[in-house]
């Protein structure tokens, strides 16, 4: 018998926005705090709409402080949630997502660039803020950031921005691009019932034996969420493992290194990314975000012409991909990051992959990258 | 059952014993008798401590939830009614009590304590009114007195202090009240009060810094300090016979709001039930 018609892919025609949104429905997120921005704001409008629908709560708090510290105080109560800015705001927000990082409670945190510093340019696009995702809160802490290049990229990866942070009990961001966010393209959604969920880890253990901040035999102990009968404590200082404040070296230091170890002993599940491989390749070029898409029609343009290139695209920001990438430099002359920005993830590439031979392609105008621009720093390149 | 029977089984049950008392305060502090007087409305109003949260900021007041034996967090300076609002919308079902300072709650936190009292959300706040930054060692802060040294006002502070209770009822909370640390039974009915209401409620327990405001104004030690509360506050029904001039220099006690205004999460539920109407009709 032929299966329903129903089941077939419907391709419709999205925003990144709104992608954002049917990923996080679909991964589970049932709390959104945030505050009005451009051009974040249709993420805040949609999910208003569709949070009640599935039971879940929306609300519009008075700054982007309030919305991110609302948005941990939701998921201590064991909601999967998130909010949605732009630079200024994500500046703001700065203090409580090293809160949510030391306290390891997870949350994901949408961060749609548009030109900074400051006020800059609201609907203009860019990728300035990928030094501000990593190192942007006070202190060492570990991070995960992922960059989607397409509306159905956004789908996806909202839904692994929530798997990541309760797998990792860590805040995720999802740097998008006012391009991403506002461009609308015809994808296809896949069936929900195929997409894999991370539900929050349970833990096994009675109330008295619990200890929300365990470093062995688990790199990421299990979050009770609050008023489930483990009455404990969750503290914005260094804390002991039943999660009381401590100034003993010998109670932080098996706490950093759990926190150093739960993302890097987990890098294979951590890094995403997509290569395009040319065995013969003398110049290899990196991107991520909407510039991957540039960069791979660029890259394709020169291949026509005869150049022999490889392209490799980094969706997980950070951590950053240093094995990956040194891997793909190691078999190739000369290394060309275009970012839109004046030059941030390709200090990365150029400390893995040497100085010497990492070229830049910065554009921060505002205007979109054009595959043009690109070729140039292949066709200077690659001979 | 005999006081010092009560004292001990609320300290056996409320308290954590896993860690290390004593706790940070200083000795004569006022702190610790509004954690006493909240422990014993907690107690009175038979709460079961699985559904009690309690969340606070950063500074002397934000050491308290660390003591008690309830769901606890110790969160950012002056964000504590932001993370409780985000706990509350998701589990209505709990009660959420706010510990804050009057520089967590009306200085970096000010913008946050009008809006979720402007929301009548579900919330106890309880504001340790010491009139200054204690832990940071005498500092200024909204509410310290007009003419007042501080730290940072070696020539006398030139700012007005915030009024709280009616900074509460402008900005719509469902519940204020005030009391001192020396009125303890009073302040723990007041707490039981608060902590009953289902909108946003308020208490402003005026308690004192003998360390840091006290000593650089030389107002003397803390039982000094305590003896002024016990003589300088009236209640409202004795504050209505003072002239306006005299009133000005008491600190009156007792509830000045208290009313039925619906409450923010079960605003939301209906929020919901539109929302999936609208969804089942198409």
């Amino acid at each position: 018998m032929k299966k329903p018609e129903e089941k077939e892919p419907q391709p419709i025609l999205l925003q990144g926005d709104e992608a954002c949104v049917e990923g996080a429905i679909v991964a589970g997120c049932r709390f959104f705090a945030g505050y009005p921005i451009t051009p974040a704001t249709e993420i805040a409008e949609r999910l208003s709409r569709r949070l009640p629908k599935v039971g879940g709560k929306f609300i519009q708090m008075e700054d982007e402080i309030a919305s991110l510290a609302a948005v941990i105080g939701a998921s201590v109560g064991g909601a999967k949630a998130m909010t949605a800015t732009s630079g200024p705001g994500f500046s703001l927000m700065q203090e409580n997502i090293g809160y949510a990082a030391i306290t390891e409670i997870p949350c994901v945190i949408v961060n749609v660039q548009r030109m900074g510093p400051s006020t800059g340019r609201p609907t203009r696009s860019s990728q300035g803020d990928v030094m501000q995702a990593r190192w942007g809160t006070h202190g060492d802490h570990p991070i995960i950031a992922l960059s989607p290049s397409s509306v159905r990229e956004t789908f996806d990866l909202t839904i692994q921005a929530f798997n990541f942070s309760e797998r990792y009990r860590t805040p995720v961001i999802l740097l998008m691009e006012e391009i991403i966010g506002h461009m609308r393209e015809r994808v296809d959604l896949p069936d929900p019932e195929t997409i894999e969920i991370e539900e929050r880890p349970k833990t096994t253990v009675p109330p008295d034996w619990y200890k929300p901040y365990e470093n062995y035999p688990l790199d990421v102990p299990p979050l009770v969420p609050f008023g489930e009968g483990y009455r404990y404590h969750i503290t914005g200082l260094h804390h002991d493992e039943r999660g009381y404040p401590t100034d003993r070296p010998d109670e932080i230091r098996p706490w950093q290194r759990r926190m150093q170890l739960k993302i890097e002993r987990s890098l294979s599940d951590i890094l995403l990314y997509a290569e395009d491989e040319d065995e013969d390749a003398e110049t290899l070029v990196i991107a991520y975000g909407s510039v991957a898409r540039t960069a791979h029609h660029a890259v394709r343009e020169a291949r026509e012409r005869g150049r022999k290139v490889s392209f490799l695209k980094l969706q997980t920001i950070w951590p950053f991909a240093e094995e990956v990438v040194e891997h793909a430099a190691a078999k190739v002359e000369h290394v060309v990051v275009p970012e839109m920005n004046m030059g941030q993830l390709v200090l990365e590439v150029e400390r893995v992959a040497g100085r010497q031979r990492v070229h830049r392609v910065n554009k921060a105008d505002g205007t979109i990258m054009q595959p043009t621009e690109i070729l140039a720093a292949i066709e200077e390149w690659a001979r | 059952m005999r006081r010092s029977d009560r004292e001990s089984r609320l300290h056996d049950h409320y308290l954590r014993h896993s860690k290390k008392f004593p706790n940070v305060w200083c000795a004569g502090c006022g702190i610790g008798i509004v954690m006493g007087a909240l422990v014993r409305a907690i107690d009175d109003l038979q709460l079961h401590r699985d559904d009690v949260a309690m969340i606070s900021g950063i500074g002397c007041s934000g050491r308290m939830p660390v003591y008690v034996d309830f769901n606890t967090m110790h969160t950012t300076h002056g964000r504590a009614l932001a993370f409780a609002t985000g706990l509350k919308m998701v589990r209505p079902d709990m009660r959420v009590i706010v510990i804050m300072g009057d520089g967590d709650a009306l200085a970096i936190g000010g913008n946050h304590f009008i809006h979720a009292a402007r929301r009548n959300i579900g919330l106890t706040a309880i504001i340790v009114n010491n009139f200054v930054y204690g832990m940071t060692g005498g500092q200024h802060s909204s509410t310290t007195p007009t003419g007042a040294l501080a730290t940072t006002a070696p020539y006398g502070h030139i700012e007005q202090p915030f009024p709280i209770v009616e900074l509460a009822q402008a900005s719509g909370a469902a519940f204020i009240a005030r009391s001192t640390v020396y009125h303890v039974q009073e302040l723990e009915k007041l707490i039981a009060q608060a902590i009953s209401k289902d909108g946003f409620s308020v208490v402003e327990a005026v308690s004192y810094c003998h360390t840091t405001l006290g000593r650089i104004n030389k107002w003397g030690t803390a039982p000094d300090m305590m003896r002024y509360l016990k003589e300088n506050s009236v209640s409202q029904k004795q504050a209505e016979k003072l002239s306006d001039e005299e009133r000005s220099w008491k600190i009156v006690r007792g509830v000045f709001a208290d009313r039925d205004i619906p409450e923010y999460t079960q605003l939301y539920d209906q929020v919901i039930e539109r929302a999936q109407a609208e969804e089942a009709t198409g």
